[in-house]
């Protein structure tokens, strides 16, 4: 039989699945649709929409009080981080300048949020690649984080604890030394994370090489974060553009030049050690100050464009503000990091295997109420 | 040397050979020894599986079941109850027969190659000359069901978690037989009695072949964790990315079988280990070698259940291995170095350096 006759009657094709919106790696309600061949995909196609609740529009309706209450719901891992946005936006439309007690107490609880973050995601992308311990162990660390939280202000994943003009109370008396006792704790277990699983020989195989994006690629899609920094482009705004307390204190931006899911992994493990290490910095010595510059009942934004940015566990996360200058804001825009990440995702899936894709997405680290507002 | 076992099963056979005729009692003595052993099988998968849960419990800072009886020993009794009484519902569109038939397929693979292996001296249903090769032959059956429930599941999640079945079976059997086949030259036999007899006086078969025995068991470990689909190899039923994998379109009852026959086969990987490596249900270093009424079995689970928490280890600390990655272990690394270590063996006893 010649070659001929073997490629006519040996016939594949390529097939259409449907991943998500319920499916385990998705992390949510993300519909990705994947055009398969064997184990090779050639085409990714993330659908959004089906966890839209129009938060930019709802936004238009409400105070600028308000806003801050809808902002948890977007990236709600980080959404101490999310609400410190609209209230520096606020506070940059009103010329209030905050006391430095605020701005400390705002940057330690911010990290904090991160660490939190991201101790859920290393459990997430141990599970997704097959190893189910990772979960818990992280699971173990964030509850004590999640605590200091509730002891503050009352709330375990939708905080509202800050607000326009500073913070809506004081912390906790016991804020100080739990925080303290934490870091304690987590020094000495993310090691233990690493001896879990970063130098697993599986690991290492199923990630190092996976997922590349060029430093290039980064810059062109958007992407920001810790998926930016493992490409080697220096994206941090806690360094480029600081705002709280990021200026007072010193600490390394992660950056790794491979591009790869491994180096997106090794990002987020350092930002766990400089996260530690500007709590360390600022723990000691929170000063004194007012807790709330006084605002009125009813804010009104002067006429014009606020627009400002931070850097939240996922990237970099604008406000954009339009204001007319009444009671509820004119237009308001969120630039999420997760919805120019995933835009990534087509780029650098094709021609690769299922697992690869599940791995890129884990290193990607995807919120999807993040990403469809 | 009579022991308890055995005067039962006698007492039981001289007794239904005296009420009834020669086949007749023939017959009714088969099915007795085929429920017991039906019996013993869904208590030990039933024990397996809390055993998982108590083990994975352990590993990750959890309690596990522990509410329905005392250490939630009757967690899984609970669960099968719940699982029989469930409705076995089939999906539209699907291949109905091979639907039903496939689970089957799955369970009696498992079932009957428990059928050979000598728990103690007497107890054991049937001692054939070919043991091992039966054993080996028997345990493949189950990807056929895997294969038909992932094809006949018209969804193409199954389709794929049964396609990398088939692949990931095929390949690592190869490495699974030639280790065995490196005992075996060890031993001298294929029958399982035989192999624990050669143990009695030489000393376990992981010992009397040292270097050559030591590199076929871990190869067997590695190639028997593969076998039964669990991690790091499950990429059958990656749920983090095919969601259940072949058994996504089952419930009740037929999943069951399929659940079940995970851990008979792990239990069955587990037993050959001990036989072929660890000497059965011999005891370490004799010491209740003397003690008629010792129960030699006990020997035998205690060893099984070892590498069963071996094996459950793996499972919970190890990531899972992506599929090309999976087949580059097996045909370039553990399939040459299997060879090697065959061709190491018939040298090591060719020259008598066996202990």
């Amino acid at each position: 039989m010649t070659d001929q006759k073997v490629k006519t009657k040996m016939k594949t094709e390529e097939y259409f699945v449907n991943m998500g919106p319920q499916h385990p790696a998705a992390h949510g309600v993300l519909r990705l649709l994947l055009t398969i061949d064997g184990e090779i995909i050639k085409n990714v196609e993330p659908d959004l929409g089906y966890i839209h609740r129009s938060i930019e529009k709802m936004c238009e309706r409400d105070s600028y009080q308000q806003i801050v209450h809808l902002t948890d719901r977007m990236d709600y891992l980080s959404s101490h981080i999310n609400n410190e946005a609209v209230c520096l936006t606020v506070e940059k439309g009103l010329e209030i300048e905050v006391s430095d007690r605020v701005k400390v107490i705002r940057t330690i609880i911010g990290e904090l949020t991160r660490l939190a973050s991201h101790q859920l995601w290393w459990g997430v992308m141990g599970m997704d690649l097959g190893a189910l311990t990772t979960y818990f162990y992280a699971f173990r660390d964030r509850e004590l984080i999640n605590d200091i939280f509730e002891e503050t202000c009352g709330a375990r994943l939708t905080m509202n604890y800050f607000v326009p003009g500073g913070l809506m109370y004081d912390i906790h008396p016991n804020f100080v030394k739990r925080t303290k006792e934490f870091i304690a704790h987590f020094k000495t277990k993310l090691p233990e994370y690493d001896r879990l699983l970063t130098g697993n020989v599986i690991f290492e195989k199923r990630t190092k090489g996976v997922g590349m994006l060029t430093k290039e690629d980064a810059i062109a899609f958007g992407a920001t974060g810790p998926v930016a920094r493992g490409s080697g482009f220096a994206s941090d705004i806690r360094k480029k553009d600081p705002y709280s307390a990021y200026d007072k204190v010193d600490f390394k931006e992660a950056l790794f030049t491979e591009g790869d899911s491994y180096a997106r992994y090794k990002v987020r493990i350092m930002e766990m050690w400089e996260s530690m290490s500007i709590i360390d910095q600022l723990i000691d010595n929170i000063p004194e100050g007012n807790i709330k510059e006084p605002t009125k009942a009813v804010i009104k934004l002067p006429k014009g464009e606020f627009y400002q940015r931070v850097e939240t566990a996922r990237g970099e996360l604008g406000v954009y503000i339009n204001s007319t200058g009444t009671k509820n804001p004119y237009r308001v825009k969120f630039r999420s990091p997760g919805f120019s990440n995933l835009s990534v995702l087509n780029h650098i899936s094709k021609g690769v295997k299922i697992a690869d894709l599940v791995a890129t997405m884990a290193s990607f680290d995807f919120v999807i109420p993040d990403i469809d507002r | 040397m009579m022991n308890i076992p055995l005067n039962i099963v006698s007492t039981v056979h001289d007794w239904l050979f005296s009420i009834m005729p020669e086949g007749v009692a023939t017959v009714t003595e088969w099915i007795i020894v085929a429920a017991l052993y039906l019996a013993l099988f869904a208590v030990i998968g039933l024990y397996l599986v809390l055993l998982e849960r108590k083990v994975a419990a352990w590993f990750q800072l959890r309690l596990g079941p522990n509410r329905v009886g005392p250490w939630g020993i009757f967690q899984t009794i609970a669960d099968a109850l719940k699982l029989v009484s469930k409705e076995i519902y089939n999906p539209a569109r699907v291949d109905g027969f091979l639907f039903k038939i496939a689970p089957y397929f799955v369970i009696v693979g498992a079932l009957i190659s428990m059928s050979v292996f000598p728990f103690s001296k007497q107890f054991q249903a049937f001692d054939i000359n070919i043991g091992i090769f039966f054993l080996f032959s028997v345990s493949s059956i189950g990807v056929i069901g895997i294969l038909l429930g992932g094809w006949a599941s018209n969804n193409k999640f199954a389709l794929i978690g049964a396609m990398r079945s088939g692949l990931q079976t095929i390949s690592y059997e190869l490495s699974v037989g030639l280790s065995l086949l490196t005992m075996v030259l060890l031993a001298g036999s294929l029958q399982l009695s035989e192999i624990i007899e050669v143990q009695r006086t030489g000393g376990w078969l992981i010992l009397q072949g040292h270097i050559p025995a030591i590199i076929a068991f871990m190869i067997f470990m590695i190639a028997g964790t593969a076998e039964t689909n669990r991690a790091p190899f499950d990429l059958v039923e990656a749920e983090s990315e095919l969601g259940a994998g072949f058994h996504t379109e089952y419930s009740g009852m037929q999943f069951a079988y399929f659940f079940l026959a995970e851990f008979i086969n792990m239990f069955i990987i587990s037993s050959i280990a001990v036989v072929l490596f660890f000497g059965g249900w011999l005891s370490p270093f004799g010491i209740t070698e003397g003690i008629t009424w010792f129960p030699e079995f006990l020997w035998f689970f205690i060893k099984v259940l070892i590498i069963i928490f071996l094996m459950m280890w793996f499972r919970w600390t190890f990531p899972r291995l992506r599929v090309d990655q999976l087949l580059t272990l097996e045909w370039k690394y553990l399939l040459p170095l299997n060879l090697v270590n065959l061709v190491i063996m018939a040298v090591v006893i060719w020259l008598n350096w066996t202990f």
